[in-house]
């Protein structure tokens, strides 16, 4: 088990930082070129414009997954009708792969064919929606198909969740008078924080390797416009032949979850300790 | 007589089959790796696959989908240290690491034998041949820069002649846009992108400024007026394409001139394949460009294959014939007609090839007209980086200088 911990994850992560540091092309090759690949890294833009696209994405995805999520779980928490079916739809997309459905996002949301071109016919003939090839939009494009896929994991957790609350307390807060959005927001919600915690951290490892989505849709286009970092990555590991700038941005990226990650891991532990305490 | 040739034939037909025996015992036994999978691609291959089971081999057909893919897959296995007999790779510098890491047989025997030096371009030599030494066999010439129209289109927008000059085509794309079609059929691809690019780069900018942007990286050429003008022509036609364009497959892009729906494409001569598929014919139906005027440019670009290093005498001695079969005129002929592409050398029969291969092997015997394409002068990596900026300039409003800045020091990389 230690072992497995020390070279499968430490040991290669070592590695990788090894060979951003050298002039590594095809091969990996042991000189030393200091921080020359991280200074081209980041003299390149099309690694900012990724940046900046995963940041853009992980907000929106990681807010709407976990809101529509939410809402979709306390729906069917109302006891409908049909229960079953509704949860096997909204969890159904999360079973396909996106190199699939993404290519059917493609279609759907391509102006000349898809739904734009579907509307206008039906007769709104000024409807347009063609963010998938607008150069400032189409991120949110990945966004909503990335959110239709994810949201639905999340409804079952959340789900999950609200069924582990105590029904004594729905039965006090009725008793109370309490509106039930008030119980949801106010108790039932902080009483879910390890489920919530658990929804983040899973979306959270989603939105950093966030690649198929992107592939399949975009191709990272139009340009360079929708591009994120794991696909710079992977054109660089094998089109380019060049592992060491895609070894750097790989320990670039590393660096961004841990600062992320930590900060986050602390705070929950120290809440966890002082409710010991207590 | 006929008894006695009917008694000769039989014993020829034991005497090969015993051969044929004999070297399955001796395995002569090759596994190539390529990413020739699609329709025509798959005829393509089977042509060198027959030719080197006529010469007594046995082909293991081991196809990976995807360049890249089928590449990474090649390397991985010479490095883990179970090689395949033969890998495909680009007529560029792919495999040029793997030359200086010593991971490759030389097959200098074939090349000596076959007179290599005496027949291939100057260009594919340059790339095969490294330290006077060869380590790739080509299969195909391809020209990606081809200018392809639709004649049912043209004839549509009154278009009557075929363009002559830049400027001519320019013409021709107003008109089809008045006709209410699509001018330029393009898929928002970078590596699309890209072609079109060194479309107008050979026919702009011409053969001396081709060379010093991307053979000699020359500073000087990038911040001329003479390569803005390129770059701001490579613009205007970004003017010309449909709003569906973006991420579009090139052989959608191909299917809009086949169905007559657009007009123009810069593509190569791979789209052959989509009009003969369609039963279209070249000279009837559509039109083929290489280049403005007499003097034009012709790319090449290929692909070859690689012998990965092995001691093993049988497999040496299998590398060494698919190099010899797979380049032989015959085997030329038949796959390079089913590939689209125009054979390695020009002293072939190329009367069963189409019009547009007929063109290019003719154009191929003036040598003053061969060209590289990017991948042949420049590295993978400063290759992804100038069209990682070209991209994003089809794509986005930039000034042209930045532009140039930009191509500067992302050429200016090692």
């Amino acid at each position: 088990m230690v072992l497995t911990v020390l070279v499968g994850y430490l040991g290669t992560t070592l590695w990788s930082i090894r060979v951003s540091l050298s002039s590594s092309r095809t091969f990996p090759q042991y000189d030393f070129v200091g921080l020359q690949q991280y200074e081209r890294l980041f003299d390149n833009e099309r690694w900012l414009m990724s940046l900046q696209n995963l940041a853009v994405y992980g907000v929106l995805f990681l807010l709407a997954c976990m809101v529509i999520g939410f809402l979709l779980a306390v729906f069917i928490d109302q006891k409908v009708r049909g229960e079953g079916v509704l949860r096997t739809i909204f969890l159904y997309p999360y079973a396909m792969s996106f190199v699939a459905t993404g290519l059917v996002w493609q279609w759907l949301l391509n102006p000349e064919s898809g739904l734009q071109q579907a509307v206008r016919q039906v007769g709104f003939a000024e409807f347009a929606f063609d963010w998938i090839v607008d150069q400032d939009r189409v991120i949110y494009t990945i966004v909503i198909a990335a959110v239709w896929q994810g949201a639905g994991l999340v409804m079952a957790l959340m789900l999950a969740g609200l069924r582990g609350i105590d029904d004594d307390i729905w039965k006090a807060a009725r008793v109370d008078g309490i509106p039930p959005w008030r119980v949801y927001l106010s108790i039932v919600l902080p009483m879910m924080g390890p489920t919530v915690a658990t929804v983040f951290i899973l979306l959270f490892t989603g939105v950093v390797k966030v690649f198929d989505v992107v592939v399949s849709m975009t191709q990272g286009g139009p340009g360079t416009a929708s591009d994120v970092p794991a696909k710079f990555i992977m054109d660089h590991l094998f089109g380019r032949a060049n592992i060491a700038i895609a070894s750097a941005g790989s320990i670039v990226l590393l660096l961004t979850v841990i600062a992320l990650v930590v900060p986050f891991m602390v705070v929950r532990s120290r809440a966890g300790a002082r409710r010991n305490d207590a | 007589m006929k008894t006695f040739s009917l008694v000769a034939s039989t014993l020829a037909l034991a005497l090969a089959t015993q051969a044929n025996a004999q070297s399955t015992a001796a395995p002569f036994k090759a596994e190539v790796i390529h990413w020739w999978t699609s329709g025509g691609e798959s005829a393509a291959v089977k042509t060198l696959a027959d030719g080197y089971r006529a010469s007594g081999g046995v082909w293991v057909d081991n196809a990976v989908a995807l360049g890249e893919q089928a590449r990474s897959v090649a390397i991985n296995r010479i490095v883990g240290g179970n090689p395949p007999t033969a890998a495909q790779f680009n007529t560029s510098k792919q495999f040029l690491d793997l030359v200086e890491q010593g991971m490759l047989n030389p097959i200098d025997e074939v090349a000596a034998r076959e007179g290599w030096e005496k027949f291939l371009p100057e260009t594919v030599l340059n790339v095969i041949r490294v330290k006077g030494h060869y380590y790739a066999a080509p299969v195909n010439i391809h020209m990606p820069a081809w200018i392809w129209y639709s004649k049912a289109a043209f004839k549509k927008a009154g278009i009557t002649a075929e363009p002559k000059t830049m400027d001519e085509l320019f013409v021709a794309l107003d008109k089809l846009r008045a006709a209410g079609l699509v001018p330029l059929a393009h898929g928002g691809q970078s590596w699309q992108d890209n072609i079109v690019f060194t479309a107008v780069l050979i026919n702009v900018g011409g053969r001396e400024l081709y060379l010093k942007i991307l053979r000699d990286r020359d500073a000087k050429a990038i911040q001329s007026d003479a390569f803005k003008n390129v770059l701001t022509t490579y613009k205007r036609l970004q003017g010309y394409v449909d709003k569906g364009s973006p991420g579009r497959n090139w052989n959608d892009a191909t299917a809009m001139l086949i169905t007559g729906k657009a007009g123009v494409q810069f593509m190569g001569d791979w789209a052959k394949g989509e009009f003969s598929q369609a039963g279209q014919t070249a000279g009837k139906d559509f039109g083929c460009i290489p280049g403005f005027g007499a003097n034009s440019p012709y790319v090449i670009q290929g692909d070859v294959f690689v012998f990965p290093k092995t001691k093993d005498p049988a497999a040496i001695k299998a590398q060494l014939a698919i190099a010899g079969v797979i380049t032989a005129p015959a085997t030329q002929v038949a796959f390079n007609i089913k590939k689209g592409s125009i054979p390695i050398r020009t002293d072939v029969d190329a009367s069963k090839m189409d019009v547009c291969a007929q063109q290019g092997l003719a154009i191929m015997k003036d040598k003053s007209r061969h060209l590289g394409n990017g991948e042949i002068y420049l590295s993978p990596d400063q290759n992804g980086a100038l069209s990682d900026i070209l991209t994003a300039y089809w794509n986005r409003n930039v000034p042209v200088e930045k532009v140039q800045k930009d191509i500067a020091s992302a050429l200016k990389q090692r």
